[in-house]
């Protein structure tokens, strides 16, 4: 039994030695989209000694979604995470201890009410700084905007107080170091890895001073500690904590900024969806009610034009595990060792489910169409199964919060060409290309 | 209606709990939801349609008999 039957995709990069590497770090959304037009609903590529397998359609991501985690394995699919985390932190809980996780931890629904007034804080502390009008780049800003809302609502208050604008930077340099040669050797000589090692360090170094002045300090009343104290309570060291830190901020963070930054370009690119969303806002705030009480209820054009920016910019274009017991996907039996993967970024638009799919079109999630419940499988911005990105709720929330605060005070404007914002996909963790800046200005009121 | 709820991809938020509380209930043991009332009133239509929309794990949907 071997993959080999499955076809394999055509190359459009030549074959450096490594397989489809080559093409998968200057166009990989290309490689995905043609494993989908030459092979269909299961087709396969090489990456490194590997075979990916990649399935599509609404019944092979089922059976790929549904695979209990002692079948398919996500933790040794990304090879490129680990140097990130520091070795012995785990990538990620399995459901069992996910679900414990959010019985007893910040994101719990009934936390919600304050991570949002915590939120709406963070937001309202970077305007502040804004004046009447003026220009931001998108990446930066909101790179920096969701460390400060991450660390404060999963680590503690107390601990983002301590950091500033060099946190974020160090953080953005860890993400730019997911080169996919990962796939090859973690700790190949190359410079974004040498740039990543670096920046983790210069990450421990801060925890570490934060860590020496909470023992100067000495102890404080219970409501005044947060995960810090706790995890120095424990004695862990400053490198494993550092690691604990980035790999709880890893799944909020570019994926927040990301989504928060093209929802913002989608919405500049469509001045009706921009102008009904405005509307929809005013109408909403008008009674003066707070952010933190309507970012948790529902702002339907809002939330449609959100969802329409994750259909077509999903945060993550790939998804993998690694097959830890024989199974069958597309009838196929996939052995031990293979990866097999799901791509959000060419699901979303599969035609049959999702009509005229390059289309912004917000009205696919009102009434009666429902493009998103309708196609559960297939629409996979925060992925499916057991494993759908336990955080959703908690991102909706802060978009809706971000959006509901900056499109109150005010109006933006492209600064650049309106195709010139694009992604910079030469990373695993794909992020907005710059320059992608916006220009602000205070509405007349 | 029928009110189904798929516990393979349940994750325990409890949100449907908040959006149409008598509907759906909570199995504290299995950290799973319960549905209460599988053949709700049309009344409570409209509660449980936020219940399925707003499900962070897309665990439930309305089935129409």
């Amino acid at each position: 039994m071997s993959v080999s039957e499955i076809r394999e995709v055509s190359y459009a990069v030549p074959d450096d030695g490594h397989g489809h590497l080559a093409e998968m770090r200057v166009d990989p959304i290309g490689l995905f989209q043609r494993v989908y037009d030459e092979c269909g609903d299961i087709g396969r590529f090489r990456l490194a000694d590997k075979d990916v397998v990649l399935v599509y359609g609404a019944e092979a991501q089922e059976q790929f979604f549904r695979a209990p985690d002692s079948t398919l394995d996500q933790a040794a699919a990304y090879p490129f995470m680990t140097p990130i985390f520091g070795k012995g932190v785990v990538f990620d809980a399995s459901p069992e201890e996910r679900q414990q996780m959010l019985k007893n931890q910040a994101l719990r629904g009934d936390m919600m009410r304050g991570h949002a007034a915590t939120i709406e804080a963070e937001i309202n502390r970077m305007v502040a700084a804004w004046g009447d009008e003026g220009e931001i780049d998108l990446l930066d800003w909101f790179a920096e905007l969701t460390i400060y809302t991450t660390s404060a609502c999963l680590i503690g208050k107390p601990f983002r107080e301590e950091l500033d604008s060099s946190f974020a930077h160090h953080y953005h340099d860890l993400e730019r170091g997911t080169d996919a040669l990962a796939y090859v050797d973690p700790y190949m000589d190359i410079e974004s890895f040498r740039i990543r090692d670096a920046a983790r360090e210069k990450l421990v170094e801060l925890v570490q001073g934060i860590i020496d002045r909470r023992k100067e300090r000495g102890t404080v009343a219970r409501e005044d500690r947060d995960l810090l104290d706790v995890l120095i309570s424990i004695d862990l060291s400053a490198d494993y904590i550092t690691g604990i830190f980035i790999s709880m901020m890893f799944a909020g963070h570019h994926t927040s900024s990301g989504t928060a930054s093209w929802a913002l370009i989608e919405l500049m690119r469509h001045p009706e969806t921009m102008a009904a969303v405005v509307k929809e806002l005013d109408e909403l705030y008008a009674d003066g009610s707070e952010v933190s009480f309507q970012a948790l209820r529902s702002i339907p054009q809002l939330e449609a034009a959100l969802k329409e920016t994750l259909r077509l910019h999903p945060p993550l274009v790939i998804l993998m595990r690694v097959v830890a017991e024989e199974i069958e996907l597309a009838g196929h039996t996939i052995p031990v060792g293979t990866v097999v993967a799901a791509s959000p970024r060419v699901s979303n638009r599969i035609a049959e489910d999702f009509p005229q799919p390059d289309a912004f079109d917000p009205g696919r999630y009102i009434d009666p169409r429902q493009e998103d419940l309708q196609n559960r499988w297939t629409w996979i911005p925060f992925g499916a199964g057991k494993h759908r990105c336990v955080g959703n709720a908690f991102a909706m929330m802060q978009m809706k919060a971000i959006f509901s605060v900056i499109l109150r005070d005010y109006e933006f404007e492209m600064a650049q060409p309106s195709e010139s914002y694009r992604d910079d996909v030469s990373k695993m963790v794909i992020q907005l290309q710059q320059p992608c800046r916006v220009k602000y200005r205070r509405r007349a009121r | 209606m029928r009110v189904v709820a798929d516990l393979g991809l349940c994750q325990g938020h409890q949100m449907c709990q908040g959006e149409a509380p008598d509907v759906f209930g909570f199995d504290d043991d299995a950290d799973q939801v319960t549905v209460l009332q599988e053949h709700p009133d049309e009344s409570l239509r409209s509660d449980v349609q936020s219940a399925v929309r707003y499900c962070p794990a897309m665990a439930l949907a309305i089935e129409e008999e």
